[in-house]
């Protein structure tokens, strides 16, 4: 009784798999059928709509076209990030919109009304952000009221708040320097370059670093080709962007010139390499994805079940409020319609489209920006093609719903492959 | 010997209904205890009052001989009681070392460090003879019923523990599997554990065990050794309490 049997049900004892890119290439495909797919669709369904719109309209391709993309995305783009941590939970959030709305009047009013210094006035919408998360994920987690519901009824009562703070629709106007640049203006093309240097030459290093001690300590490590192939196609697509980005796209270069990396890129790329950090490498990011996966599992494992779900909620407010800064900051003012209309549908559909599921356990906050460039692309596309807002909402639920779809049948997929 | 986990007189009551009767129960280092009876016995009831979910009413649990109390899971698992509940109770979503070390990461600074738990968890089933799964990276909704329930136990001993009691481990698994689990359960004996098993199984209770208890309608009717009883004995001690001289000798009325 001693031996382990071979065991004809269970003869899955199979050779250890050498890692090599190839074998990567095969492990990857293997996950992508099983109903895993990750990135993929998003990836896809940006390279299809980029050729779409660049076939027919030419100036979809400009260099000022570009730079607009990112600057249009941002703050849709932070909301969903700090959606995703909602969504982890299988929980969602249809007030984080007007919370970047209300976030964003406040930081509108300390500036213009109480002629605060920009820094403070940029902290009180953020810890607005988080007094909001705190209030709806207590209401969620101690009173056990359905998030859906919660959330709902914030999304009504927000805008009634930025109305009061707006003073019943009037338009405030933003001219603090600082803040207007946040969206609006460049870094200087060197600086761009030298970001890049730094990015490309930390990723390299963080990975050649961890495949080191893991060699050392007789764990599988990713080869040197996988590590330089990662490192090869951030350097190519990253370095193919920044000199995108560095191009004069001012109409009169003589006059004044517009070039470099906006400066919500870096803001973006930096909230981005924290909370992949936060949610892969540290306990609460841990403790997250098992509170989605298997809310049991994970109160039997002593962990806070509760905690963790206020903070996700707090999280994804002070997100919102970020993105209502940058919001802010590209129209210069704000009035009650900042954080309304599609914003919501739009981040939760950036976040989707990514591949985050809506069942919670499953997503990445680099989800919520490859998402949200997808977004960025239709509704920038749809603008240039000259459609109205009839045809840009009907294609952006139709989109919302086909990455639901997507998500949805991933998940029978899984379950029939045995892997969920 | 003395028993490594016993419990002396325990009640308990949900309401008035009345699910433990002054129950006696001992777990033996090195011994595998099948912990046998009906659908409603109080079987689960009696592994939740030792694993400190539920709060005892009355009685006295004996650690080593020494008399202790154990009010929350923290407390259990300090002594260094485990349990492996049915539900398994792992995340789908998370791969076979995340689970393991759920709750419980190891940490540098701030950061996990999975290095260190990924060679624990390797070092555990390389201990345990678990050569079952491809890679210990894998997520576990690509497991089977058998590896899932390999993990958990895995999961339970990797704290030290000295106490592991498992709750219905093989019911809903195959033939096949069932035989690998029963295995591993024998094995965590043969290290030194004292590993309570809760079965329905009969042909289970005598492949493994060292002793059995019997409970019936939250009272026990019996703590015997496997050697000294047979199949039928046990089965009657399950439906009615009594064998023969063994059982409660004044009935289920007192």
């Amino acid at each position: 009784m001693n031996k382990v049997k071979e065991l004809p049900g269970e003869a899955i004892v199979e050779a250890a798999q050498t890692p090599s890119i190839k074998n990567s290439f095969l492990a990857y495909m293997q996950r992508v059928r099983g109903g895993d797919m990750g990135a993929l669709p998003a990836v896809l369904g940006l390279v299809v709509l980029c050729a779409v719109f660049a076939v027919a309209r030419p100036s979809f391709v400009t260099a000022i076209n570009f730079a607009n993309l990112f600057t249009q995305g941002a703050a849709i783009t932070l909301i969903a990030m700090g959606l995703v941590f909602v969504l982890l939970l299988g929980e969602i959030d249809l007030s984080a919109g007007f919370a970047s709305g209300v976030c964003a009047a406040v930081l509108a009013v300390t500036l213009t009304e109480l002629g605060l210094p920009w820094y403070v006035c940029m902290l009180a919408a953020i810890l607005t952000g988080v007094v909001i998360g705190t209030v709806l994920g207590t209401l969620v987690a101690k009173v056990g009221i359905p998030s859906f519901v919660v959330t709902l009824a914030a999304f009504l009562a927000f805008q009634g708040l930025v109305l009061v703070l707006v003073d019943e629709g009037t338009n405030i106007s933003i001219r603090d320097s600082v803040v207007v640049a946040i969206a609006n203006k460049n870094l200087p093309p060197w600086l761009g370059w030298v970001l890049y240097a730094v990015c490309v030459a930390v990723f390299a290093v963080v990975q050649l670093r961890r495949a080191r001690t893991r060699t050392k300590r007789g764990l599988t490590a990713d080869p040197l080709s996988l590590i330089a192939f990662r490192v090869g196609m951030l350097a190519l697509f990253a370095g193919l962007a920044v000199a995108a980005l560095n191009l004069e796209r001012s109409r009169n270069p003589a006059l004044v010139s517009l070039t470099g990396v906006p400066i919500v890129v870096p803001i973006i790329l930096a909230l981005l390499v924290f909370w992949t950090v936060v949610l892969r490498r540290t306990s609460f990011g841990r403790h997250l994805y098992a509170v989605g996966g298997n809310a049991e599992a994970a109160r039997r494992a002593g962990i806070p079940v509760d905690r963790i779900k206020i903070s996700a909620f707090v999280i994804c407010s002070s997100m919102a409020a970020i993105g209502g800064i940058v919001a802010a900051s590209r129209a210069s003012s704000v009035d009650p319609n900042t954080g309304g209309s599609s914003v919501l549908l739009y981040a939760v559909g950036a976040a989707v489209i990514g591949g985050t599921s809506l069942f919670g356990g499953k997503g990445r906050v680099l989800d919520a920006v490859l998402g949200g460039a997808v977004v960025a692309v239709i509704e920038n596309g749809m603008g240039l093609m000259g459609y109205g807002s009839s045809v840009k909402y009907l294609v952006t639920g139709s989109v919302l719903l086909l990455a639901a779809g997507v998500d949805a049948l991933a998940r029978k997929r899984a379950s029939a492959a045995g892997l969920r | 010997m003395t028993p490594l986990l016993e419990v002396r007189g325990i009640d308990k009551s949900f309401g008035p209904v009345k699910v433990l009767h002054e129950v006696e129960f001992a777990a033996y280092a090195g011994q595998v205890t099948a912990l046998v009876g009906d659908n409603g016995a109080g079987k689960s009831t009696l592994v939740k009052c030792i694993g400190g979910i539920h709060p005892i009413d009355a009685g006295q649990m004996l650690f080593d001989g020494k008399e202790v109390q154990i009010n929350s899971p923290r407390d259990a698992a300090e002594l260094g009681i485990e349990i492996v509940y049915q539900d398994l109770a792992l995340c789908d979503n998370l791969d076979i070392v995340q689970n393991m070390f759920l709750g419980r990461e190891r940490k540098n600074g701030i950061l996990l460090d999975e290095d260190t738990m990924e060679e624990l968890a390797e070092r555990t089933l390389s201990d345990l003879s678990v050569r079952t799964v491809k890679s210990i990276r894998q997520q576990v909704s690509s497991l089977s019923g058998g590896q899932r329930q390999t993990v958990a136990i895995a999961k339970a001993v990797l704290w030290n523990s000295k106490v592991v009691i498992l709750d219905e481990p093989t019911a809903a698994l195959g033939v096949a599997q069932t035989a690998q689990v029963l295995e591993l359960v024998r094995r965590l004996a043969d290290t030194g554990l004292a590993v309570v098993l809760i079965s329905h199984n009969m042909n289970d209770v005598f492949a493994v065990s060292d002793r059995i208890a019997a409970l019936y309608l939250g009272r026990m009717a019996a703590q015997v050794k496997t050697a000294d009883v047979t199949h039928a004995q046990v089965v009657e001690l399950i439906t009615s309490g009594r064998s023969g001289d063994l059982g409660l000798k004044n009935g289920v009325t007192s």
